[in-house]
Protein backbone atom coordinates (compact mmCIF):
# COMPACT_ATOMS: atom_id res chain seq x y z
CA UNK A 1 0.00 0.00 0.00
CA UNK A 2 1.26 3.39 -0.95
CA UNK A 3 0.85 6.52 1.10
CA UNK A 4 -1.51 9.16 -0.17
CA UNK A 5 -2.72 12.59 0.76
CA UNK A 6 -6.48 13.02 0.95
CA UNK A 7 -7.86 16.53 0.58
CA UNK A 8 -11.55 17.35 0.87
CA UNK A 9 -11.73 19.54 -2.21
CA UNK A 10 -12.23 18.78 -5.86
CA UNK A 11 -9.22 17.27 -7.57
CA UNK A 12 -7.85 20.42 -9.20
CA UNK A 13 -8.45 22.61 -6.15
CA UNK A 14 -6.87 19.99 -3.93
CA UNK A 15 -3.76 19.96 -6.08
CA UNK A 16 -3.68 23.76 -6.17
CA UNK A 17 -3.93 23.82 -2.38
CA UNK A 18 -0.92 21.53 -2.18
CA UNK A 19 1.01 23.70 -4.66
CA UNK A 20 0.13 26.79 -2.65
CA UNK A 21 1.30 25.07 0.51
CA UNK A 22 4.60 24.16 -1.14
CA UNK A 23 5.17 27.79 -2.15
CA UNK A 24 3.97 29.22 1.17
CA UNK A 25 6.10 26.95 3.28
CA UNK A 26 9.06 27.74 1.01
CA UNK A 27 9.55 24.06 0.36
CA UNK A 28 9.75 24.99 -3.30
CA UNK A 29 10.85 28.20 -4.93
CA UNK A 30 8.66 27.85 -7.98
CA UNK A 31 5.85 25.94 -9.60
CA UNK A 32 5.95 24.71 -13.19
CA UNK A 33 2.41 24.25 -14.37
CA UNK A 34 -0.10 25.01 -17.09
CA UNK A 35 -1.63 28.43 -16.64
CA UNK A 36 -4.44 30.35 -18.29
CA UNK A 37 -3.24 33.14 -20.55
CA UNK A 38 -6.60 34.79 -21.12
CA UNK A 39 -10.32 34.20 -20.89
CA UNK A 40 -10.47 32.47 -24.27
CA UNK A 41 -9.14 29.31 -22.78
CA UNK A 42 -5.60 29.68 -24.11
CA UNK A 43 -3.10 28.08 -21.81
CA UNK A 44 0.65 27.70 -21.69
CA UNK A 45 3.26 26.23 -19.42
CA UNK A 46 4.44 28.80 -16.91
CA UNK A 47 6.92 29.15 -14.10
CA UNK A 48 5.29 30.64 -11.06
CA UNK A 49 7.06 31.99 -8.00
CA UNK A 50 4.41 34.34 -6.65
CA UNK A 51 1.37 33.03 -4.81
CA UNK A 52 -0.96 35.45 -6.61
CA UNK A 53 0.21 34.18 -9.96
CA UNK A 54 -0.92 30.72 -8.91
CA UNK A 55 -4.54 31.84 -9.25
CA UNK A 56 -4.77 31.23 -12.97
CA UNK A 57 -2.89 27.92 -12.80
CA UNK A 58 -4.74 24.99 -14.35
CA UNK A 59 -2.33 22.09 -13.70
CA UNK A 60 -4.81 19.43 -14.82
CA UNK A 61 -6.08 21.17 -17.96
CA UNK A 62 -6.32 18.55 -20.73
CA UNK A 63 -4.09 20.30 -23.26
CA UNK A 64 -0.45 19.84 -24.13
CA UNK A 65 0.75 23.06 -25.76
CA UNK A 66 4.24 21.57 -25.86
CA UNK A 67 5.76 18.44 -24.39
CA UNK A 68 6.83 19.63 -20.93
CA UNK A 69 9.71 17.15 -20.87
CA UNK A 70 11.38 19.22 -23.54
CA UNK A 71 10.82 22.46 -21.60
CA UNK A 72 12.16 21.02 -18.34
CA UNK A 73 15.19 19.78 -20.24
CA UNK A 74 15.90 23.29 -21.59
CA UNK A 75 15.33 24.63 -18.10
CA UNK A 76 17.88 22.32 -16.46
CA UNK A 77 20.32 21.80 -19.33
CA UNK A 78 22.98 24.36 -18.47
CA UNK A 79 22.80 23.62 -14.76
CA UNK A 80 20.39 22.16 -12.22
CA UNK A 81 17.92 24.52 -10.57
CA UNK A 82 19.39 26.03 -7.43
CA UNK A 83 16.14 25.93 -5.46
CA UNK A 84 13.49 23.22 -5.59
CA UNK A 85 10.79 23.53 -8.22
CA UNK A 86 7.57 21.53 -8.29
CA UNK A 87 6.63 20.49 -11.84
CA UNK A 88 3.20 19.18 -12.78
CA UNK A 89 3.37 17.15 -15.96
CA UNK A 90 1.66 14.25 -17.71
CA UNK A 91 3.16 10.74 -17.73
CA UNK A 92 4.39 10.92 -21.34
CA UNK A 93 6.02 14.28 -20.63
CA UNK A 94 7.72 12.77 -17.61
CA UNK A 95 8.96 9.86 -19.73
CA UNK A 96 10.31 12.33 -22.26
CA UNK A 97 12.12 14.26 -19.52
CA UNK A 98 13.72 11.05 -18.28
CA UNK A 99 14.80 10.08 -21.80
CA UNK A 100 16.38 13.51 -22.24
CA UNK A 101 18.21 13.27 -18.92
CA UNK A 102 19.63 9.93 -20.09
CA UNK A 103 21.01 11.85 -23.07
CA UNK A 104 22.64 14.42 -20.75
CA UNK A 105 20.02 17.01 -21.66
CA UNK A 106 18.79 17.96 -18.20
CA UNK A 107 18.81 17.19 -14.52
CA UNK A 108 16.27 15.79 -12.08
CA UNK A 109 17.96 17.40 -9.14
CA UNK A 110 15.83 19.83 -7.14
CA UNK A 111 12.73 18.99 -9.16
CA UNK A 112 9.67 17.62 -7.46
CA UNK A 113 7.83 15.61 -10.07
CA UNK A 114 4.06 15.70 -9.77
CA UNK A 115 2.17 13.69 -12.34
CA UNK A 116 -1.28 12.20 -12.72
CA UNK A 117 -3.16 9.19 -13.93
CA UNK A 118 -3.80 10.60 -17.33
CA UNK A 119 -7.05 10.75 -19.26
CA UNK A 120 -5.36 12.21 -22.32
CA UNK A 121 -5.37 15.68 -23.84
CA UNK A 122 -7.29 17.51 -26.56
CA UNK A 123 -5.58 18.27 -29.87
CA UNK A 124 -3.81 21.66 -29.78
CA UNK A 125 -5.75 23.09 -32.68
CA UNK A 126 -8.98 22.81 -30.69
CA UNK A 127 -7.64 25.01 -27.89
CA UNK A 128 -9.39 28.09 -29.25
CA UNK A 129 -12.68 26.37 -30.03
CA UNK A 130 -15.62 27.89 -28.23
CA UNK A 131 -16.79 24.56 -26.84
CA UNK A 132 -14.04 24.35 -24.23
CA UNK A 133 -16.45 24.29 -21.29
CA UNK A 134 -18.68 21.63 -22.78
CA UNK A 135 -15.74 19.48 -23.75
CA UNK A 136 -14.17 19.84 -20.32
CA UNK A 137 -17.28 18.66 -18.54
CA UNK A 138 -17.74 15.65 -20.82
CA UNK A 139 -14.03 14.93 -20.36
CA UNK A 140 -14.47 15.01 -16.58
CA UNK A 141 -17.43 12.64 -16.79
CA UNK A 142 -15.47 10.16 -18.94
CA UNK A 143 -12.59 10.31 -16.48
CA UNK A 144 -14.85 9.45 -13.56
CA UNK A 145 -16.10 6.39 -15.40
CA UNK A 146 -12.54 5.48 -16.47
CA UNK A 147 -13.57 5.74 -20.10
CA UNK A 148 -11.93 7.39 -23.07
CA UNK A 149 -13.19 10.86 -23.82
CA UNK A 150 -14.05 10.99 -27.53
CA UNK A 151 -12.48 14.45 -27.83
CA UNK A 152 -8.93 13.53 -26.82
CA UNK A 153 -6.16 12.86 -29.31
CA UNK A 154 -6.12 9.55 -31.13
CA UNK A 155 -2.71 8.84 -29.63
CA UNK A 156 -4.08 9.39 -26.11
CA UNK A 157 -7.05 7.12 -26.78
CA UNK A 158 -4.66 4.29 -27.51
CA UNK A 159 -2.12 5.01 -24.75
CA UNK A 160 -2.00 2.24 -22.16
CA UNK A 161 0.94 3.84 -20.36
CA UNK A 162 -1.06 6.46 -18.48
CA UNK A 163 0.18 5.78 -14.95
CA UNK A 164 3.41 7.71 -14.28
CA UNK A 165 6.42 5.64 -13.32
CA UNK A 166 8.96 7.95 -11.73
CA UNK A 167 6.74 10.67 -10.28
CA UNK A 168 7.22 11.75 -6.66
CA UNK A 169 3.50 12.41 -6.42
CA UNK A 170 0.63 11.16 -8.55
CA UNK A 171 -2.76 12.82 -8.67
CA UNK A 172 -5.58 10.35 -9.09
CA UNK A 173 -7.99 11.27 -11.87
CA UNK A 174 -8.84 8.07 -13.76
CA UNK A 175 -11.88 6.37 -12.27
CA UNK A 176 -12.16 8.91 -9.45
CA UNK A 177 -15.93 8.99 -9.09
CA UNK A 178 -16.02 11.68 -6.39
CA UNK A 179 -13.47 13.94 -8.09
CA UNK A 180 -15.78 16.89 -7.35
CA UNK A 181 -15.47 16.36 -3.62
CA UNK A 182 -12.19 14.70 -2.93
CA UNK A 183 -8.61 14.83 -4.11
CA UNK A 184 -6.18 11.94 -3.72
CA UNK A 185 -2.48 12.52 -4.27
CA UNK A 186 -0.24 9.47 -3.99
CA UNK A 187 3.17 9.98 -2.41
CA UNK A 188 5.32 7.53 -4.33
CA UNK A 189 8.79 8.43 -3.12
CA UNK A 190 10.57 9.56 0.03
CA UNK A 191 11.02 12.96 -1.61
CA UNK A 192 7.29 13.14 -2.27
CA UNK A 193 6.54 12.30 1.36
CA UNK A 194 8.99 14.89 2.66
CA UNK A 195 7.50 17.64 0.56
CA UNK A 196 3.96 16.74 1.54
CA UNK A 197 4.80 16.69 5.24
CA UNK A 198 2.53 19.06 7.19
CA UNK A 199 0.46 19.75 4.08
CA UNK A 200 -3.25 20.25 4.73
CA UNK A 201 -5.20 17.02 4.35
CA UNK A 202 -5.13 13.52 5.80
CA UNK A 203 -2.59 10.86 5.08
CA UNK A 204 -4.15 7.56 4.07
CA UNK A 205 -2.89 4.41 2.41
CA UNK A 206 -4.25 3.42 -0.93
CA UNK A 207 -3.27 1.69 -4.15
CA UNK A 208 -3.15 3.58 -7.40
CA UNK A 209 -3.91 0.60 -9.58
CA UNK A 210 -7.54 -0.39 -9.39
CA UNK A 211 -10.13 -2.22 -11.41
CA UNK A 212 -10.92 1.18 -12.95
CA UNK A 213 -7.40 1.81 -14.18
CA UNK A 214 -7.26 -1.79 -15.45
CA UNK A 215 -10.48 -1.21 -17.32
CA UNK A 216 -9.11 1.84 -19.10
CA UNK A 217 -5.81 0.11 -19.73
CA UNK A 218 -7.41 -2.84 -21.50
CA UNK A 219 -9.67 -0.55 -23.53
CA UNK A 220 -6.69 1.49 -24.65
CA UNK A 221 -4.63 -1.61 -25.43
CA UNK A 222 -7.45 -2.70 -27.67
CA UNK A 223 -7.46 0.71 -29.38
CA UNK A 224 -3.71 0.55 -29.84
CA UNK A 225 -3.85 -2.83 -31.52
CA UNK A 226 -6.59 -1.56 -33.79
CA UNK A 227 -4.60 1.57 -34.63
CA UNK A 228 -1.57 -0.52 -35.58
CA UNK A 229 -3.68 -2.90 -37.65
CA UNK A 230 -5.37 -0.02 -39.44
CA UNK A 231 -2.01 1.39 -40.36
CA UNK A 232 -1.01 -1.93 -41.93
CA UNK A 233 -3.99 -1.72 -44.24
CA UNK A 234 -2.72 1.43 -45.90
CA UNK A 235 0.83 2.09 -44.81
CA UNK A 236 2.75 -1.09 -45.61
CA UNK A 237 5.56 -1.24 -48.11
CA UNK A 238 7.30 1.61 -49.86
CA UNK A 239 4.15 2.50 -51.79
CA UNK A 240 2.02 2.54 -48.62
CA UNK A 241 4.60 4.49 -46.68
CA UNK A 242 4.93 7.09 -49.42
CA UNK A 243 1.14 7.33 -49.57
CA UNK A 244 0.89 8.04 -45.82
CA UNK A 245 3.54 10.75 -46.09
CA UNK A 246 2.49 11.99 -49.52
CA UNK A 247 1.36 15.39 -48.28
CA UNK A 248 4.53 16.03 -46.27
CA UNK A 249 5.75 19.61 -46.70
CA UNK A 250 9.17 18.83 -45.33
CA UNK A 251 8.68 21.45 -42.60
CA UNK A 252 10.30 19.18 -39.98
CA UNK A 253 7.68 20.38 -37.49
CA UNK A 254 7.24 16.84 -36.16
CA UNK A 255 10.90 16.73 -35.23
CA UNK A 256 10.76 20.20 -33.69
CA UNK A 257 7.82 19.18 -31.50
CA UNK A 258 9.26 15.76 -30.69
CA UNK A 259 10.73 15.75 -27.17
CA UNK A 260 13.25 13.05 -28.05
CA UNK A 261 14.65 14.97 -31.04
CA UNK A 262 17.00 17.16 -29.05
CA UNK A 263 19.90 17.71 -31.48
CA UNK A 264 20.76 21.40 -31.82
CA UNK A 265 21.56 20.80 -35.46
CA UNK A 266 19.49 18.00 -36.90
CA UNK A 267 21.24 15.82 -39.49
CA UNK A 268 18.40 16.50 -41.87
CA UNK A 269 18.70 20.27 -41.53
CA UNK A 270 22.46 20.17 -41.99
CA UNK A 271 24.58 20.70 -45.09
CA UNK A 272 24.83 16.91 -45.51
CA UNK A 273 21.19 16.68 -46.47
CA UNK A 274 20.96 19.94 -48.38
CA UNK A 275 19.88 19.64 -52.00
CA UNK A 276 22.27 21.40 -54.33
CA UNK A 277 21.71 21.84 -58.07
CA UNK A 278 23.93 18.86 -58.77
CA UNK A 279 21.93 16.69 -56.34
CA UNK A 280 18.76 17.40 -58.33
CA UNK A 281 20.64 16.80 -61.52
CA UNK A 282 22.12 13.46 -60.57
CA UNK A 283 18.87 12.20 -59.13
CA UNK A 284 16.86 13.26 -62.16
CA UNK A 285 19.39 11.59 -64.38
CA UNK A 286 18.39 8.14 -63.22
CA UNK A 287 14.88 8.75 -61.91
CA UNK A 288 13.50 11.00 -64.61
CA UNK A 289 11.23 12.72 -62.08
CA UNK A 290 11.43 13.97 -58.53
CA UNK A 291 8.94 14.95 -55.86
CA UNK A 292 9.49 18.45 -54.53
CA UNK A 293 10.41 19.01 -51.77
CA UNK A 294 12.70 15.99 -52.03
CA UNK A 295 13.90 13.75 -49.25
CA UNK A 296 10.73 13.69 -47.16
CA UNK A 297 10.66 9.88 -46.84
CA UNK A 298 14.36 9.89 -46.06
CA UNK A 299 13.67 12.39 -43.29
CA UNK A 300 10.92 10.34 -41.66
CA UNK A 301 12.73 7.01 -41.92
CA UNK A 302 15.98 8.59 -40.76
CA UNK A 303 14.39 10.38 -37.83
CA UNK A 304 12.65 7.14 -36.95
CA UNK A 305 15.93 5.25 -36.83
CA UNK A 306 17.32 7.94 -34.53
CA UNK A 307 14.56 8.30 -31.97
CA UNK A 308 11.73 5.77 -32.32
CA UNK A 309 13.27 3.35 -29.82
CA UNK A 310 12.77 6.08 -27.21
CA UNK A 311 9.37 7.23 -28.51
CA UNK A 312 7.24 8.09 -25.48
CA UNK A 313 4.03 8.07 -27.55
CA UNK A 314 3.03 11.62 -26.61
CA UNK A 315 1.48 12.35 -30.00
CA UNK A 316 2.95 15.85 -30.39
CA UNK A 317 4.15 15.02 -33.93
CA UNK A 318 0.64 14.26 -35.20
CA UNK A 319 -0.71 17.24 -33.31
CA UNK A 320 1.55 19.79 -34.94
CA UNK A 321 1.52 18.37 -38.47
CA UNK A 322 0.08 21.12 -40.70
CA UNK A 323 -1.18 18.60 -43.25
CA UNK A 324 -2.63 16.10 -40.76
CA UNK A 325 -0.31 13.20 -41.43
CA UNK A 326 -0.81 10.59 -38.67
CA UNK A 327 2.91 10.71 -37.84
CA UNK A 328 2.41 9.38 -34.32
CA UNK A 329 0.56 6.28 -35.56
CA UNK A 330 3.65 5.25 -37.52
CA UNK A 331 6.19 6.25 -34.90
CA UNK A 332 4.38 4.62 -31.97
CA UNK A 333 3.95 1.44 -33.98
CA UNK A 334 7.60 1.27 -34.99
CA UNK A 335 8.61 2.44 -31.51
CA UNK A 336 6.70 -0.41 -29.88
CA UNK A 337 8.34 -2.93 -32.22
CA UNK A 338 11.83 -1.57 -31.48
CA UNK A 339 11.21 -1.38 -27.74
CA UNK A 340 10.20 -5.02 -27.89
CA UNK A 341 13.44 -6.01 -29.66
CA UNK A 342 15.62 -4.20 -27.14
CA UNK A 343 13.39 -4.96 -24.13
CA UNK A 344 13.34 -1.23 -23.44
CA UNK A 345 10.72 0.97 -21.82
CA UNK A 346 11.33 4.66 -22.45
CA UNK A 347 11.25 6.77 -19.31
CA UNK A 348 10.90 3.84 -16.94
CA UNK A 349 14.33 3.64 -15.39
CA UNK A 350 16.72 6.57 -15.32
CA UNK A 351 19.74 4.28 -14.91
CA UNK A 352 18.97 2.13 -17.93
CA UNK A 353 21.13 3.17 -20.91
CA UNK A 354 19.58 4.15 -24.25
CA UNK A 355 19.70 1.08 -26.56
CA UNK A 356 21.77 2.72 -29.30
CA UNK A 357 24.46 3.75 -26.83
CA UNK A 358 25.20 0.33 -25.42
CA UNK A 359 25.45 -3.36 -26.33
CA UNK A 360 25.73 -6.82 -24.86
CA UNK A 361 28.24 -9.28 -26.21
CA UNK A 362 25.78 -12.13 -25.99
CA UNK A 363 22.93 -10.81 -28.12
CA UNK A 364 21.69 -11.01 -31.72
CA UNK A 365 23.82 -14.14 -32.15
CA UNK A 366 22.13 -15.00 -35.43
CA UNK A 367 22.98 -11.62 -36.99
CA UNK A 368 25.97 -11.66 -39.34
CA UNK A 369 26.19 -15.41 -39.75
CA UNK A 370 24.59 -15.44 -43.22
CA UNK B 1 11.08 -8.81 -63.72
CA UNK B 2 13.27 -9.41 -66.72
CA UNK B 3 15.60 -12.38 -66.55
CA UNK B 4 18.62 -10.27 -67.42
CA UNK B 5 18.19 -8.08 -64.36
CA UNK B 6 21.56 -7.07 -62.98
CA UNK B 7 21.21 -5.82 -59.42
CA UNK B 8 23.02 -2.83 -58.06
CA UNK B 9 24.27 -3.65 -54.57
CA UNK B 10 26.14 -1.34 -52.25
CA UNK B 11 28.70 -3.06 -50.04
CA UNK B 12 30.14 -1.35 -46.98
CA UNK B 13 33.28 -3.31 -46.05
CA UNK B 14 35.29 -2.72 -42.94
CA UNK B 15 38.89 -1.87 -43.68
CA UNK B 16 40.51 -4.37 -41.33
CA UNK B 17 38.62 -7.61 -41.94
CA UNK B 18 36.11 -7.71 -44.75
CA UNK B 19 37.96 -5.45 -47.19
CA UNK B 20 41.06 -7.58 -46.69
CA UNK B 21 38.85 -10.65 -47.11
CA UNK B 22 37.66 -9.24 -50.44
CA UNK B 23 41.25 -8.63 -51.41
CA UNK B 24 42.13 -12.22 -50.58
CA UNK B 25 39.21 -13.51 -52.65
CA UNK B 26 40.54 -11.48 -55.56
CA UNK B 27 44.16 -12.46 -55.24
CA UNK B 28 43.10 -16.10 -54.86
CA UNK B 29 41.26 -15.69 -58.18
CA UNK B 30 37.90 -16.73 -56.76
CA UNK B 31 34.82 -16.07 -58.76
CA UNK B 32 32.81 -13.23 -57.23
CA UNK B 33 29.67 -11.82 -58.81
CA UNK B 34 30.21 -8.30 -60.13
CA UNK B 35 27.14 -6.55 -58.73
CA UNK B 36 28.66 -5.20 -55.53
CA UNK B 37 29.88 -1.58 -55.47
CA UNK B 38 32.34 -1.61 -52.62
CA UNK B 39 32.72 1.29 -50.23
CA UNK B 40 35.57 0.90 -47.80
CA UNK B 41 34.89 2.14 -44.28
CA UNK B 42 37.23 2.08 -41.31
CA UNK B 43 34.78 0.10 -39.16
CA UNK B 44 31.35 -1.45 -39.56
CA UNK B 45 30.22 0.89 -36.78
CA UNK B 46 30.86 3.79 -39.18
CA UNK B 47 27.66 2.73 -40.94
CA UNK B 48 24.70 4.66 -39.68
CA UNK B 49 21.09 4.33 -40.73
CA UNK B 50 21.30 7.42 -42.94
CA UNK B 51 23.93 5.82 -45.17
CA UNK B 52 21.89 2.66 -45.63
CA UNK B 53 18.65 4.57 -46.19
CA UNK B 54 20.35 6.85 -48.70
CA UNK B 55 21.50 3.83 -50.69
CA UNK B 56 18.10 2.15 -50.63
CA UNK B 57 15.96 5.25 -51.23
CA UNK B 58 18.19 6.44 -54.05
CA UNK B 59 17.79 3.12 -55.84
CA UNK B 60 20.23 0.46 -54.64
CA UNK B 61 18.71 -3.02 -54.91
CA UNK B 62 20.54 -4.26 -51.85
CA UNK B 63 22.93 -3.18 -49.11
CA UNK B 64 25.57 -5.47 -47.64
CA UNK B 65 27.46 -4.48 -44.51
CA UNK B 66 30.47 -6.62 -43.67
CA UNK B 67 32.78 -6.40 -40.68
CA UNK B 68 35.03 -8.35 -38.33
CA UNK B 69 33.54 -11.23 -36.36
CA UNK B 70 32.25 -10.32 -32.89
CA UNK B 71 35.18 -10.19 -30.50
CA UNK B 72 37.67 -9.52 -33.32
CA UNK B 73 36.92 -5.86 -34.01
CA UNK B 74 40.04 -3.79 -34.71
CA UNK B 75 38.53 -1.18 -32.41
CA UNK B 76 37.41 -3.86 -29.94
CA UNK B 77 33.72 -2.93 -29.69
CA UNK B 78 32.75 -1.31 -33.00
CA UNK B 79 31.02 -4.30 -34.51
CA UNK B 80 28.86 -4.80 -31.42
CA UNK B 81 27.46 -1.30 -31.96
CA UNK B 82 27.12 -2.01 -35.68
CA UNK B 83 25.13 -5.15 -34.87
CA UNK B 84 22.71 -3.17 -32.69
CA UNK B 85 22.22 -0.48 -35.33
CA UNK B 86 21.67 -3.12 -37.96
CA UNK B 87 19.09 -4.90 -35.77
CA UNK B 88 17.32 -1.58 -35.21
CA UNK B 89 17.12 -0.62 -38.88
CA UNK B 90 16.17 -4.14 -39.90
CA UNK B 91 13.29 -4.08 -37.40
CA UNK B 92 12.05 -0.76 -38.78
CA UNK B 93 12.09 -2.23 -42.30
CA UNK B 94 10.32 -5.37 -41.07
CA UNK B 95 7.64 -3.40 -39.25
CA UNK B 96 6.89 -1.21 -42.25
CA UNK B 97 7.29 -4.11 -44.73
CA UNK B 98 10.04 -2.27 -46.56
CA UNK B 99 11.60 -5.49 -47.92
CA UNK B 100 14.06 -6.06 -45.08
CA UNK B 101 15.78 -8.81 -47.04
CA UNK B 102 17.49 -6.15 -49.11
CA UNK B 103 19.68 -5.39 -46.10
CA UNK B 104 22.27 -7.85 -44.83
CA UNK B 105 25.08 -7.86 -42.30
CA UNK B 106 27.79 -10.51 -42.59
CA UNK B 107 30.93 -11.14 -40.58
CA UNK B 108 33.91 -11.78 -42.87
CA UNK B 109 37.46 -11.90 -41.50
CA UNK B 110 40.65 -11.04 -43.38
CA UNK B 111 41.47 -14.71 -43.87
CA UNK B 112 38.03 -15.64 -45.15
CA UNK B 113 38.41 -14.93 -48.86
CA UNK B 114 36.31 -17.97 -49.63
CA UNK B 115 33.56 -16.87 -47.27
CA UNK B 116 33.61 -13.40 -48.82
CA UNK B 117 32.98 -14.88 -52.27
CA UNK B 118 30.20 -17.09 -50.90
CA UNK B 119 28.51 -14.22 -49.05
CA UNK B 120 28.57 -11.91 -52.06
CA UNK B 121 27.46 -14.60 -54.52
CA UNK B 122 24.61 -15.76 -52.30
CA UNK B 123 23.41 -12.23 -51.53
CA UNK B 124 23.66 -11.31 -55.24
CA UNK B 125 21.53 -14.34 -56.15
CA UNK B 126 18.95 -13.48 -53.51
CA UNK B 127 18.68 -9.87 -54.67
CA UNK B 128 18.50 -10.93 -58.32
CA UNK B 129 15.64 -13.21 -57.37
CA UNK B 130 13.87 -10.39 -55.50
CA UNK B 131 14.09 -8.16 -58.53
CA UNK B 132 14.59 -4.41 -58.69
CA UNK B 133 14.06 -2.17 -55.68
CA UNK B 134 10.39 -1.08 -55.81
CA UNK B 135 11.57 2.51 -55.39
CA UNK B 136 12.19 2.41 -59.15
CA UNK B 137 8.48 2.02 -59.70
CA UNK B 138 7.90 5.11 -57.56
CA UNK B 139 10.54 7.40 -58.94
CA UNK B 140 8.95 10.55 -57.62
CA UNK B 141 9.47 9.91 -53.91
Amino acid sequence: MAKALKINKNTEEGLLQLLEFLLDSEKVEGIFSLKKLNKNGNIAYSLITNKDELKGAVPLDPHMPVNAGKILSHFTLAEKTKRPVAAVLRPCELRAFVELIKRAQGSLENILLISLSCGGVFPIDTMNNGDAKKRSSSYAESLKKAENSPDVRKTCQSCDNFLPQLADMTVLTVGKKDADKECIIYLNTKQGENFAKDAPGNTISAEIESSETEKLKSKRKENKEKLFKDFEKTGNGISGFSRVFAACLGCHGCGEACPICYCTLCDFDSKTCEYKPESYESELEHKGGLKIPPGTLFYHLGRMSHMAVSCVACGMCSDVCPVNIPVADVFTKVGAALQDVFQYSPGKDIEEPVPSGTFKEEEFKEVGEH
Amino acid sequence: MSSDFKPNIVGFLCNWCSYAGADLAGSSKMEVKPYLSVIRVMCSSRINSNLVLTALLWGADGVLIAGCHPGDCHYEQGNYYARRRFALLKKIMETLKLEPDRLQLSWVSASEGKRYAEVVNKFSDEITKMGPNPIHKNPKI
